[in-house]
């Protein structure tokens, strides 16, 4: 039923970018299926083991960037063990043998070896950019071959890796023709690197925009970096240690006030006191500012500077700035958008922020609507005056240290503060909560949270009926994961439907049984159920009765996988 | 009342030989003193609390450590696998940083070696750690050590200056304060550390 020739709509379908557009535009018939396939360059999958590499490839020959996500989201808190599985390889290899021209590969959560970083760089003539995030596996020879091979490279960007240092010169394997690097991001490197060999790449590299070192890069260098590249957006600072009585100290203030670009600071990942006066004049450009890894800096000289950054859209920092720190938080960055509050003592018993400065926060920042706030403490009156601040909340993420502190002043559970946020923020795509909260959050959430898309829970809920109150109620739900709950075998299994929904359900130290699990995998064929027996003994058939430690499971077209480790039981 | 009379014989004489952490002189009945760093298991006194306990049995890692008072120690927190939730790579960076924020690295120097070495205190969590270091780094034994001899019968004695610039046999006061006087270490023979051993 096309009206118009397939170029034509080729030509429409170019203006559709996202991808849930996208996928939605393939449903719609099989011709629009076909056109879009051939079309489509941008492919996001959230589960790698969703579907088969050979498949991806068979279905979108004109594929150029491929986003995969790997392990589940609770492997960051080390509560999957090692070699779960997330293997690159099988990815690089099938794409390798298709000739499909990949120029993007933006994996997050996945083992990547130098073998694949090899394959990857020598197979695409065209490569242009890899963003790596919470991955590991590879060594700095791996980067060596993707500096030495990809001769286009634009983008190499590693976030949060753990990355075995061999200490070699990887950066040194940039050839001299390479000139095209936009983003450069080793931060997350501990180990050293040669310093001439930076210098060289920066000063060749004239389109360069975005660049993070790690700490190895003393002042001095990071002072001659900057004079190369005055152009910079984004600047991940190393090492900031220096004496503020010498010459380099000096020359270091001249050179960061010709840098108006920058918009965007991070690291300071070792810092000397009273140094950041040398940022102030660059600070009102700031829109985005990153200390959460800058455990230097007091948070008397944190204040005084978040005071030059009005212009703040997106800022992390450390708790230790304290609940009146983000009272001047609140007065000076009334564009705040982003806020990440990380704590800088886990299991310290000291207060750092409160519930006072999330609600002063709420009052200052009315266009906050990403928020990752780890506590001391929090009250139901202060979630209610946030939610009625805030409507605007996409992601709200709530972190209470003692995962189950009720309200300090009422000593009630938290439920009536988060079902008022739920019920105010119509648009929250992602919640994560925390603190004493009994099944009444759950027939809020199920109630009011319409868009909501992945929910994070910790010791919470009292019943199977909480759990089925979400089942039931977030039709939009895709993620969901729980750790030591008491939801078991009656609400897995009453809307069994459901989970082809959504991309996967996590659930650790609750009341789940292997039984439960076993019929839950025999009625849906079209779900991996996942169980992890880390029990030392060799129990080859455990007891239906049993309580299962972790169930994971997603819905997938490429069946049982067969890299799963010993400890993985596909039922 | 013989038992218990006899029981504090023998608990006498076996503190005698212990290297405790204790202020010398002080009586081997009195608490000890409230700086004191000591490995708990973890006792829970508030409900709330008790719940994620009976939950987490099988996660909860029981060691802690808690700088208080015996009588009045709170209840202590039991540090649960993969909470608060924070990327393992962010809790490795921040333990990394707390180690060279106040790491402290003093030299040590030993008799006869043509060169110092430098170890950082914050890594040893006790006399018997640091002193096992400083065997292993050269290869050399310490003996037993007690309050009035010292480490009498061995070949080697470690010692350390102070914050007056005095030489002291390491193990006689508190591994804090050890800890926050200590400028130096050096090894000394068993001869030359002998004057330090008495009072």
């Amino acid at each position: 039923m096309n009206y118009f020739p397939d170029e034509v709509i080729e030509h429409v379908f170019d203006y559709v970018v996202s991808h849930s557009d996208r996928n939605a535009l393939s449903l719609v018939c099989k011709s629009w299926c076909r056109i879009e396939r051939f079309t489509r360059q941008r492919v996001f999958i959230g589960n790698c083991y969703s579907i088969s590499p050979e498949r991806l490839v068979q279905r979108f020959p004109s594929l150029k960037s491929l986003t995969l996500k790997g392990k589940p989201h609770f492997a960051d808190f080390s509560l999957v063990p090692h070699g779960w599985g997330g293997f690159v390889y099988p990815w690089i290899e099938a794409l390798a043998k298709s000739k499909v021209g990949l120029e993007e590969l933006r994996l997050k959560r996945m083992v990547v070896s130098d073998d694949s970083l090899e394959l990857l760089s020598r197979s695409f003539m065209d490569f242009k950019s890899l963003v790596l995030v919470s991955c590991e596996g590879f060594t700095t020879d791996g980067l060596a071959a993707v500096a030495a091979n990809c001769r286009s490279l634009r983008e190499l960007d590693l976030q949060e890796n753990e990355v075995e240092d061999h200490k070699g010169q990887w950066l040194s394997c940039f050839p001299e023709s390479c000139t095209s690097l936009v983003s450069l991001n080793f931060a997350c490197l501990k180990g050293e690197i040669n310093l001439g060999a930076l210098e060289r790449l920066v000063a060749r590299s004239p389109n360069l925009k975005s660049l993070r070192l790690n700490r190895s890069v003393p002042v001095d260098a990071l002072q001659k970096i900057l004079m190369r590249a005055p152009q910079l957006v984004d600047l991940g600072i190393g090492s900031f240690f220096h004496d503020l009585n010498s010459d380099t100290y000096a020359k270091l203030k001249a050179t960061i006030l010709k840098c108006k670009s920058i918009t965007s600071l991070s690291g300071f990942l070792e810092v000397a006191p009273f140094s950041l006066a040398a940022i102030y004049p660059i600070s009102q450009n700031l829109t985005s500012l990153n200390l959460s890894y800058a455990a230097g800096i007091q948070s008397s000289e944190l204040i005084k500077l978040i005071r030059h950054c009005g212009k703040l859209q997106r800022l992390w920092i450390m708790d230790c700035i304290g609940d009146k720190g983000l009272g001047v938080v609140a007065s000076s960055c009334k564009d705040l958008e982003e806020l990440r509050v990380f704590p800088s003592a886990p299991f310290g018993n000291h207060a750092a922020v409160t519930e006072k400065g999330l609600v002063a926060i709420s009052m200052g920042c009315p266009k906050l609507h990403s928020l990752l706030y780890f506590c001391h403490q929090m009250t139901n009156a202060a979630l209610i005056t946030v939610a009625k601040n805030c409507p605007n909340f996409i992601r709200f993420r709530l972190c209470i240290l003692d995962a189950t502190k009720p309200d300090p002043d009422t000593m009630q559970p938290l439920d009536e503060g988060f079902g008022a946020i739920v019920q105010s923020c119509k648009r929250l795509r992602r919640l994560s909560l925390s603190g004493k909260l009994t099944d009444q959050v759950f027939l809020y959430i199920g109630m009011y949270a319409d868009q909501l898309e992945m929910l994070s829970i910790a010791f919470a809920g009292e019943s199977d009926k909480g759990m089925l109150y979400v089942l039931n109620g977030c039709k939009k739900l895709r993620k969901l994961e729980m750790r030591d709950c008491p939801f078991g075998d009656s609400a897995l299994l009453t809307d069994i439907g459901k989970y082809e929904t959504m991309r996967s359900l996590w659930m650790s130290s609750c009341e789940v049984t292997v039984g439960a699990c076993k019929t839950l995998a025999k009625k849906m064929p079209r779900l991996n159920v996942e169980i992890f027996n880390e029990s030392e003994q060799e129990d080859c058939d455990m007891e239906d009765e049993q309580r299962v430690e972790k169930m994971y499971l997603y819905r997938t077209v490429a069946g049982k996988r067969n890299d799963a480790p010993e400890y993985v039981w596909t039922l | 009342m013989e038992n218990s009379m006899g029981r504090h014989e023998t608990e006498m004489n076996f503190k005698a030989t212990e290297l405790r952490l204790g202020l010398p002189g002080v009586d081997e009945m009195e608490k000890v003193p409230s700086n004191y760093s000591v490995l708990r298991s973890n006792k829970r006194s508030s409900p709330e609390t008790s719940e994620v306990e009976s939950i987490n049995k099988t996660n909860l890692n029981t060691s802690n450590t808690i700088c208080h008072d015996q009588d009045n120690a709170p209840p202590s927190k039991a540090q649960v696998v993969g909470w608060p939730p924070i990327r393992s790579y962010r809790k490795n960076s921040l333990q990394q940083k707390k180690g060279e924020e106040v790491g402290m690295y003093v030299k040590v120097s030993m008799a006869g070696a043509p060169y110092l070495r430098k170890i950082d205190l914050k890594v040893y969590k006790s006399y018997s750690e640091l002193l096992k270091a400083l065997e292993n780094m050269f290869k050399c034994t310490f003996g037993e050590y007690s309050e009035r001899e010292g480490y009498n019968g061995s070949e080697f004695a470690p010692t350390y200056e102070d914050k007056d610039g005095d030489w002291m046999l390491v193990g006689d006061v508190p591994w804090e304060m050890f800890m926050s006087s200590c400028k130096r270490l050096r090894v000394m023979k068993g001869s030359e550390a002998k004057g330090l051993g008495c009072f």
